[in-house]
């Protein structure tokens, strides 16, 4: 490896690292403003600059320059505390002094570096230059004045959002970041700009001066808006989640999150139970938890075992899941699912329902076949990473199923089962070809009458063309809910003999429904006696005879398992609202009551049960190596029919019950319905 | 012994008897320290630290752009901001709170606002019958910046060159 001096100290390094890679590596901090490790290098701001020996005699932006063998790098001389000096001073004079009303003050690139490597005064004494301010969208809100022209926000737009929409015009003074047509953003990735903006140009437009940065308290948790179970950190306020921001997590979400995790936590303030309800002459009437229990653990005791039955939702934890289910089986019912969309998952071998490639192993991949889901929709990070790999070539990707915008080319197949029963020379030939080729197949084409047999034939053609080999497992299940899994690997599924969602629904075929957050389907078609537990206000609450307020995503500690099969510890960030319990623990309270109680008092023998009976669930944070299983055998040989797969998530931005209370993913979701309205704005 | 014996003659001569009658006089025939309070008051600095109070700009908009730098640098932690946008844009406090009891009235937020919004005002008669009329809100401290405002600033002028 060649070896480089670093301010005299010989440091290794592999080809092709820059000078300011080098430097890291050696321990020095240089100071940057628009290099940004996991986009291009620009080469702008010249904020990097350092001495470099042989070369010639003035300071090198080290960002740009790649690093050679035997170089003398010098990161502390007088030459580069000059340099440095002066850049500062430089992209001071036109940047406003407004901190004080600045929401990035406090976390301020350019406020902590001015302070550690400006002069301590500006000798400036000309107007400063003021920029009009742009309209991006509902979750960017700019201040033009501040821009320093990183250029970050246009790189990463433009190279991993895949929607060209920032640019920056004009040259010199004049140059400005804008959106060339004053039209909102539309990428569903907008929100990272704003992390990625190193002043207060681009800032958070739905916490715009909500808060401090220096009052918030932090907690490291998981995401649930969709299955990826991106890592967050939760920043809180009191007994209010103030903000959602991503942490760097390589084999899930690198450092981004999507809007809709994001700008969701405003819909944890409204539209809350935080009471116990009971409907009493078909009016409800707030109740204590002591008459709520007691009324459903009466109908549930009264009700024979085939008669009751529960759905989970889709944003439950592991634990509250597996109490409900081991609830519902000691009271001998066979009625349980988890789930909503009615995909035909949960039978077979784990690996069935996983994303086996892994989100990292999907780079991998030189041929993928997206089979019923749009993963800009259902998984934006995931849409990204697959547009990373086909920005850097050697896979080449085909669609069945709608014909979306994903920000990357591919081959279109068809629309639905037709085209899967019948499969173009063309796509059988890219899967058989490729080394690592992989199926990506959503709920869109596993639910409903002909899923089984979709399965099936998903499972055939991977396994004639190599999907599926001793090495490599290309077999993805890409999920749209951050309860699937853990539900599915816990066996959240109609026992033998059990209805399944779409037939617990059906008038006259329960006498008691448990609703456990489910809120995707609609129940006003059952006229059995509903009992709803849950965070929110939403379609499961209406109409429900008893309601049990349980704790949202941030309210409590609990396991999700994300579409790879990694489980994932969240942890609590605030405390439920008003009288509103944990989950599980109100299932535990409800199990005493029906005299089914449940073995466990605390979380902790909660959990222990649950990965005794279920050790995948002890294994947290690993990622499961791939391997290889029968995937043939999966789902049942059918009739294809003629269905159009279509996306089961309509609308990500209303696609839950903390969504749709959310005022951000209400404006969000408008945006998408009718963009040419909000830009007129 | 001896002491003893010098100890009960000084008692019996009542030196310190006639020494203490002798200091009532001298301090009879002095000027008056006390004043007449509350019709008479002593001088105040200008950099009096009383009752806090919020202030306006002469056009009637209140100076507060809700930085929380106040908030934070308070060390008893008594006073509460809460802010969001106004309707026209800018920002502005929705709730401003301090907790005239925890106060040690220091005066380090009026030391760290870049708006001299906050201020300590001359006034140190606000005494109460009630603990909770000593928890300020915002309403409450921009109307004692309105009805201060005139001599508020007079101070901060004549501290200004010191300053």
């Amino acid at each position: 490896m060649p070896v480089a001096k670093v301010n005299g100290v010989e440091t290794e390094f592999e080809p092709g690292m820059t000078v300011l890679q080098v430097a890291e590596r050696a321990g020095q901090e240089i100071p940057r403003f628009c290099y940004h490790e996991r986009l291009s290098i620009a080469g702008n701001c010249r904020m990097c600059l350092v001495e470099v020996k042989p070369g010639p005699p003035k300071p090198q932006a080290s960002c740009a320059l790649p690093a050679a063998d035997g170089q003398e790098i010098f990161t502390d001389t007088p030459m580069v505390k000059k340099a440095r000096e002066g850049v500062m001073e430089f992209l001071l004079i036109n940047h406003p002094l407004d901190c004080p009303i600045c929401d990035q003050g406090g976390e301020c690139d350019l406020q902590d570096q001015s302070m550690g490597y400006g002069r301590d005064g500006s000798r400036y004494a000309e107007n400063k230059r003021a920029v009009e301010e742009k309209h991006m969208g509902p979750t960017i809100k700019t201040f033009m004045t501040r821009c320093i022209q990183c250029t970050r926000c246009v790189r990463f737009i433009t190279e991993v959002a895949g929607v060209p929409d920032i640019g920056m015009i004009s040259r010199g003074e004049d140059a400005e970041i804008t959106t060339y047509l004053e039209k909102s953003v539309a990428s569903e990735l907008s929100g990272n700009v704003n992390d990625l903006c190193p002043v207060g140009a681009l800032t958070h437009r739905p916490w715009q001066y909500h808060y401090r940065p220096w009052e918030l308290k932090k907690t490291e948790t998981i995401d649930v808006m969709d299955a990826l179970g991106s890592n967050i950190r939760a920043d809180y306020r009191g007994s209010e989640v103030m903000r959602v921001l991503p942490r760097v997590n390589e084999g899930i979400n690198e450092e981004w999150l999507s809007d809709k995790s994001r700008y969701v936590v405003d819909g944890l303030t409204a539209r809350r139970l935080d009471r116990p309800w009971i409907r009493e002459n078909g009016k409800l009437r707030a109740a204590t938890w002591n008459e709520a229990l007691d009324a459903v653990a009466a109908k549930l005791k009264a009700a024979s075992a085939d008669r009751i039955g529960v759905i989970a939702g889709d944003l439950q934890d592991a634990e509250s899941m597996k109490a409900t289910l081991d609830l519902f089986r000691a009271l001998g019912s066979k009625n349980t699912d988890s789930r909503q969309d009615g995909a035909v998952l949960g039978y077979g071998p784990r690996e069935g329902w996983l994303f086996n490639t892994g989100l990292e192993g999907i780079e991998k991949a030189d041929a993928v076949l997206i089979v019923g889901v749009n993963p800009r929709v259902e998984a934006p990070l995931l849409n990204a990473r697959l547009r990373k790999s086909w920005i850097k070539g050697g896979v080449e990707i085909a669609v069945i199923g709608e014909q979306a915008d994903l920000t990357f080319d591919y081959a279109y197949l068809g629309a639905g089962s037709k085209t899967l029963a019948k499969l173009p020379k063309a796509a059988t030939d890219l899967l058989n070809k490729a080394e690592r080729p992989a199926i990506i197949v959503g709920s869109g084409a596993l639910a409903g009458e002909g899923g089984a047999a979709v399965l099936n034939a998903l499972g055939a053609l991977a396994k004639k063309t190599g999907v599926v080999t001793d090495s490599w497992n290309g077999f993805n299940v890409l999920h749209h809910a951050a309860a699937r899994v853990a539900g599915l690997d816990m066996g959240f599924v109609p026992a033998e003999g059990g209805l399944t969602v779409a037939e617990m629904l059906k008038p006259g075929a329960l006498d008691v429904l448990f609703l456990l957050g489910a809120d995707e389907v609609d129940p006003t078609g059952s006229n059995a006696f509903r009992v709803y537990l849950g965070s929110h206000g939403d379609r499961g609450a209406h109409g429900a005879d008893v309601i049990l307020p349980g704790a949202a995503y941030t309210e409590k500690s609990g396991i999700y398992v994300n579409t790879e099969g990694r489980v994932q510890l969240a942890e609590r960030v605030v405390f439920p609202k008003g009288e509103a319990k944990e989950d599980w623990a109100i299932i535990r309270a409800l199990s005493a009551r029906v005299d089914q109680t449940l073995p466990y008092d605390t979380l902790e023998q909660l959990r222990a049960k649950l990965m005794g009976d279920h050790p995948t669930f002890g294994r947290i944070d690993y990622l499961p190596a791939p391997v290889s299983f029968d995937v043939a055998s999966l789902g049942a040989k059918g009739d294809l029919g003629d269905t159009v797969f279509t996306s089961v998530v309509t609308d990500p931005y209303l696609s839950n019950p903390i969504a749709r209370a959310s005022a951000t993913m209400a404006e969000l979701s408008a945006l998408r319905i009718a963009p040419v309205a909000m830009a007129a704005e | 012994m001896f002491s003893r014996i010098a100890q009960a003659a000084k008692g019996a001569m009542m030196l310190d008897a006639i020494g203490a009658i002798g200091l009532s006089l001298k301090y009879m025939a002095r000027p008056k320290m006390t004043v007449n309070y509350p019709f008479e008051r002593n001088p105040q600095s200008p950099r009096f630290r009383g009752e806090h109070a919020l202030r306006r700009y002469a056009n009637g908009e209140e100076r507060c752009i809700a930085c929380k730098l106040c908030e934070a640098i308070c060390p008893a932690q008594a006073i509460t901001i809460e802010a969001e946008p106004r309707a026209d844009g800018s920002r502005r406090t929705t709730r401003y709170d301090i907790d005239m009891v925890k106060c040690i009235y220091c005066g380090l937020c009026q030391e760290a606002c870049p708006v001299d919004a906050i201020v300590e005002g001359p006034n140190s008669e606000f005494a109460v019958e009630t603990r909770e009329e000593l928890l300020y809100d915002k309403q409450r401290l921009l109307d004692n910046g309105d009805r201060w405002e005139r001599q508020i600033a007079k101070n901060l002028e004549l501290d200004a060159p010191y300053r």
